[in-house]
Parts: C-alpha cells; sequence; structure tokens
C-alpha cells in the first residue's frame, strides 16, 4: 500500500543547526493497515507525515503509494488521495467560508465553474447528520463560530469525503477537551473501519494506540524502534509498551505529554 | 449642490467602484495586496484608448480587459512561481508598466479623444432625441457595473470562486489539500485585473482623454472604498459585501465632493484616501491596543504613587 525505501531527510543541512532526522529509513504499511504512532520528542513523526504527505520532498529515497512513485509529486496533487488531520483544529478548515462551502471544496466534484447543486447540498447534509452534532441544520454559518471538537470533525469529515487511500493523522484530539477527544476519537474508528480506509496516527496518549488500530509503532531518533501487531499487540499493556520502548532504543521514552498523561 | 455636479460625482464614483470590486477580489477575498492596480489602470486606459482611435469602440473594452488580465497574469506569476515577494511583485509590475503604457500611446504620456467614436458617443448618439439622452454616460457605467457584480457574485460560488477564497482565508488549509494556491493566486489576479483594466478604460473615454497619470494613486483610492465598505458589511454574505463594496465607493465619492464645495482643492483627494486607510486599518489595531496603554499608564502611575 504505502512503502518508504531508504528515506534520507536533513534539515538545514551545512549549518550550525543541521539536524538529521532520516537516515535510511523504510517502512512498509500495508493496505487496510490502521498504525497507531508513539514517540519521544523530536523523534520525526510530525516530519514522517510531512514527506509521505509531500509537504516537503525526501532528500533520497522512494515513497510510493498504491503502486504510484510519489516520491516528486507536489503536495496538492497527493492530497487527492491522501487526507490529512493536525493538531490545531483551525489548520483544516477556512473560518470565513461556510460549513456547505467547506464541504464543496472538499467534494471537489464538477468542474472549476461549476457550483453546488441540489444534490450535493442533500447528500452534504446526510453527511453531516452522520457526526451528531448538529452541523447539518447550520450549512450556512462561517465555520468559524464551530468549536474545536466542532471543527476537526468538519475536517475529518472533509479529509474522508472522497475516500482517500492513506488518511495521516497528526495528534488530531490532542487539542480538544477530554469528552470531545473521545467523540472525536469514536468517530475517527467508525470512518476508518467503515470506509476501509489505510490510517496512521500519531497520539500521546498510549491507551489509544494500544486499543486503536491493529499495528502501533514506537519511534525515537529518526529510527522505528518497536513495531508490534497482531496477537503480540492484543496482549501488551501500557507499562509492557514503556519497557519495550527503553529496552529498544536504549533510554527511556521523554515525550513530557506522554509521561504526563501517565 | 447641483444636480449635475452630484452626477458627475455619481458617474466617476461608479467607474472607478469597478476598480474598488476588483480589489475586493484581490484584497479581501485572495488577501493579495495587488500593488500593480495603479498601473493596470493605466494600461486599460491607454490599450482602450488606442483600440477606440482605430475605430473599435466596443472592441477597445475587450482589449482593456484582456491587456489587464495579462499584468495580473504576469504579477501572479512572479509571486507564485518566481519566488518574488507578493508586494514586490505588484510594485516591480507597476513601475514597469509605466513604459509599456507610453509605449502603447505611441511615445506619448496623453491621448486627446475629444473626435472619438466610444462607447459613451455610441450610446449617446443611439439614444439621441429620445428622453433617455442625458442620461446616457451613467447607463453605459451601470451596465458595466451590474455586469461586473453580477459576474463576481456568480464566480465566487463557483468551485474556483471558492477554492479563491480559501486561499486567502487559511493558506494552512489549501496548503494540506488538493487546492493548487499557485492556480488559485493567478486566476485570482487575472480576473480582479481584468475589471481594474475594465475601469481605466472606461475612466478614459468617460474623460475623452487617456493619460499616462490617470491611473496614479488608484491602488489607495480604491482601498480607502473598500475599507468604507467593509465597516458596515465586513462578517456578512458575499452578495451583501459586493453591495458593500459599491455602498463604500459612492460614500467615498460623496465626502470628497462635498469636501470639494466646501472649496478644498481637488489634489487633496489622494492624501484624503491615504487618511481613509491609515483609519480603517490603524482604527482597529490601536482598539485592541488601547486597554493595554491604559494599563501600563495605570501600572506606572501606582509605581510613582507607591514610591
Amino acid at each position: 500500500m504505502l512503502s518508504l525505501r531508504n528515506i534520507y531527510k536533513t534539515f538545514a543541512p551545512g549549518t550550525p543547526s543541521e539536524k538529521r532526522v532520516f537516515d535510511n529509513l523504510s517502512f512498509e504499511v500495508a493496505d487496510g493497515d490502521f498504525i497507531t504512532i508513539i514517540g519521544s520528542n523530536g523523534a520525526g513523526k510530525s516530519t514522517l507525515f510531512n514527506l509521505i504527505a509531500g509537504s516537503f520532498l525526501t532528500d533520497k529515497g522512494t515513497i510510493i503509494l498504491d503502486g504510484k512513485n510519489i516520491t516528486m509529486t507536489p503536495e496538492h496533487e497527493r492530497a487527492r488521495v491522501i487526507g490529512r488531520l493536525f493538531q490545531d483544529p483551525l489548520k483544516g478548515t477556512a473560518p470565513g467560508m461556510t460549513i456547505e462551502e467547506n464541504l464543496a471544496l472538499a467534494a471537489g466534484k464538477g468542474g472549476w465553474l461549476s457550483s453546488i447543486d441540489r444534490k450535493e447540498k442533500r447528500e452534504f447534509r446526510e453527511r453531516l447528520a452522520l457526526l451528531n452534532m448538529g452541523l447539518e441544520d447550520r450549512m450556512h454559518h462561517p465555520v468559524g463560530l464551530l468549536s474545536g471538537g466542532q471543527r476537526q470533525a468538519l475536517t475529518l469529515m472533509m479529509a474522508t469525503f472522497n475516500t482517500p487511500k492513506l488518511l495521516l493523522l497528526d495528534e488530531h484530539t490532542a487539542a480538544l477537551d477530554p469528552a470531545t477527544s473521545e467523540k472525536v476519537m469514536e468517530i475517527t474508528n467508525k470512518m476508518v473501519k467503515e470506509n476501509h480506509i489505510t490510517c496512521m496516527m500519531i497520539t500521546h496518549n498510549m491507551e489509544s494506540a494500544l486499543c486503536s488500530g491493529n499495528r502501533t509503532i514506537m519511534m525515537n531518533d529518526g529510527n522505528i524502534v518497536v513495531d508490534v501487531s497482531g496477537e503480540d499487540r492484543q496482549k501488551l499493556t501500557v507499562s509492557d509498551l514503556l519497557d519495550m520502548f527503553s529496552e529498544a532504543s536504549g533510554n527511556r521514552l521523554d515525550n513530557d505529554r506522554i509521561l504526563l498523561g501517565q | 449642490m447641483s444636480l449635475s455636479l452630484l452626477e458627475t460625482a455619481l458617474e466617476l464614483g461608479l467607474i472607478s467602484s469597478i476598480t474598488v470590486l476588483a480589489l475586493f477580489l484581490s484584497y479581501s477575498m485572495l488577501n493579495v495586496c495587488d500593488l500593480s492596480t495603479d498601473g493596470c489602470f493605466t494600461l486599460g486606459a491607454s490599450v482602450g484608448a488606442i483600440v477606440a482611435l482605430a475605430g473599435h469602440p466596443y472592441l477597445s473594452i475587450v482589449a482593456a480587459m484582456c491587456a489587464g488580465i495579462l499584468s495580473g497574469f504576469v504579477t501572479g506569476f512572479l509571486q507564485t512561481k518566481m519566488g518574488v515577494d507578493s508586494l514586490l511583485a505588484g510594485i516591480v509590475v507597476n513601475t514597469g508598466l509605466y513604459s509599456v503604457n507610453i509605449a502603447i500611446m505611441g511615445g506619448a504620456s496623453l491621448l486627446n479623444m475629444n473626435k472619438t467614436d466610444t462607447v459613451f458617443t455610441r450610446l449617446d448618439n443611439a439614444l439621441s432625441d429620445g428622453p433617455m439622452e442625458e442620461y446616457s454616460k451613467l447607463i453605459v457605467i451601470l451596465i458595466a457595473v451590474v455586469f461586473v457584480c453580477i459576474f463576481q457574485h456568480f464566480f465566487l460560488r463557483t468551485r474556483i470562486g471558492l477554492a479563491i477564497r480559501a486561499t486567502g482565508n487559511n493558506p494552512d488549509m489549501v496548503r494540506s489539500s488538493s487546492i493548487n494556491p499557485v492556480m488559485t493566486t493567478i486566476v485570482g489576479l487575472c480576473v480582479a485585473n481584468a475589471f481594474t483594466g475594465l475601469s481605466g478604460c472606461l475612466m478614459a473615454q468617460y474623460q475623452k482623454s487617456a493619460n499616462i497619470d490617470i491611473g496614479t494613486g488608484m491602488v489607495t483610492v480604491a482601498l480607502a472604498s473598500l475599507l468604507i465598505g467593509n465597516v458596515f458589511f465586513l462578517h456578512k454574505s458575499i452578495p451583501v459585501r459586493i453591495a458593500g463594496t459599491l455602498l463604500g465607493s459612492f460614500i467615498f465619492r460623496l465626502v470628497y465632493t462635498v469636501a470639494l464645495r466646501f472649496k478644498m482643492p481637488a489634489y487633496m483627494l489622494k492624501l484624503i484616501s491615504s487618511v481613509i486607510v491609515i483609519l480603517a486599518i490603524s482604527g482597529p489595531y490601536l482598539k485592541s491596543q488601547m486597554p493595554l496603554v491604559i494599563r501600563a499608564m495605570k501600572v506606572r502611575k501606582e509605581g510613582r504613587d507607591n514610591a
């Protein structure tokens, strides 16, 4: 499904602030995988997503998505098949535009000169009703009036409107309050399962790293140090996972937010 | 104030309101301050004048708009594909257009169209001896303004229009979506500058002359009108904001005309528009800073009292 082969990435090469993030990283994602990713601060989790989504290009190495080499494909073209959510709920929607207009952009149906027709409007309402947030009755409200949780749920709906081949979730519930966070996570699980979307999710919540998805990886210093799936994973507890991490990386997990969460 | 003076104010206001509508698209929607507006306005005027002088008054409108599209394309291309900062791209194009405009006018800085057939004289002839004759100019201008308003209303509802709005509204979102910001920026600037060109063309034909200074300061004048309109209609729907933009340019013209009646010299127009732009932009900023200033003063006073 997704395959990263021998990826190298260094920021600011040749300067005093040079930072080598990936040094020959290879990684495979199978079709239908739901991978949860945890890691220490600066392990390269977000950089990994940026490389996959095309926010910046690799220095060396190849990225193949669904049999197509996308190593040099620009970000907006990859975005047609890769959905992405950020921690900041303000990043995924246009606040000055209505819910309906935002959805129309995500749906992207018809030619550039076509506008939203009645059939589409109905479809938008039906889809929004699935969120159970009452958004379907606020189609003409500007998105800027919604709460963070509502905006993130809407972003999720937009990212999956045309079922993507790959969904990248970068701590997308971290900025929400616990109840909302749980609700958004519930919607996420439901959407991923129903549409059979291959998904990668960065999280700092060890619990949800283990109970969501079918595979968990832990990253440290640009390397994947733990990679568990299947039966091994089902038996794991949070403390097992922490032990595995310190054993594999030679030091303790230093992600303050993970540790504070324990 | 005499009626004819009001009518002239209205006509001039409506012609420049087309430029204001162009800035509504580039400045309010796309969030790009297009500083090539002055040059593009003059470009529309000179291209329109040359084509009209060659005996094609209707074609002159089309030619002026096409010239505007071309100028908008260059500005957009420079800032998206050539790494030129968006403000600088506008300034550079504006400067370059000065020479281009004189070249188009055949090396002259002034073209006289006193006896030239223009869209205004055409309609005037068509309506001659009829009851509407004295309004012929107003009718031409109104047709253009209504056309631009309707176009913008529908354009901003299309997929590309929505994408342009999103580009200006949340660049973060656009960057990670399937919208290509290069394309939306260029298309937006092309459309906006087509209207700026149209506006310049009508202005030249209305005044029966095109000169190299016709567009000088236009961007500030238009911004002033736009920001006046924003005062009332910033968070409303698009059609209301388009109407607000028109109202803004009308209010601006009205204030200016009244000020002229009170013996303000005509050359003050640009200073006034600069002050309006400063007030409209700094006003909200200063308002948000006021509580901090007051608090700082209080703290300082307490410090003195306690000492």
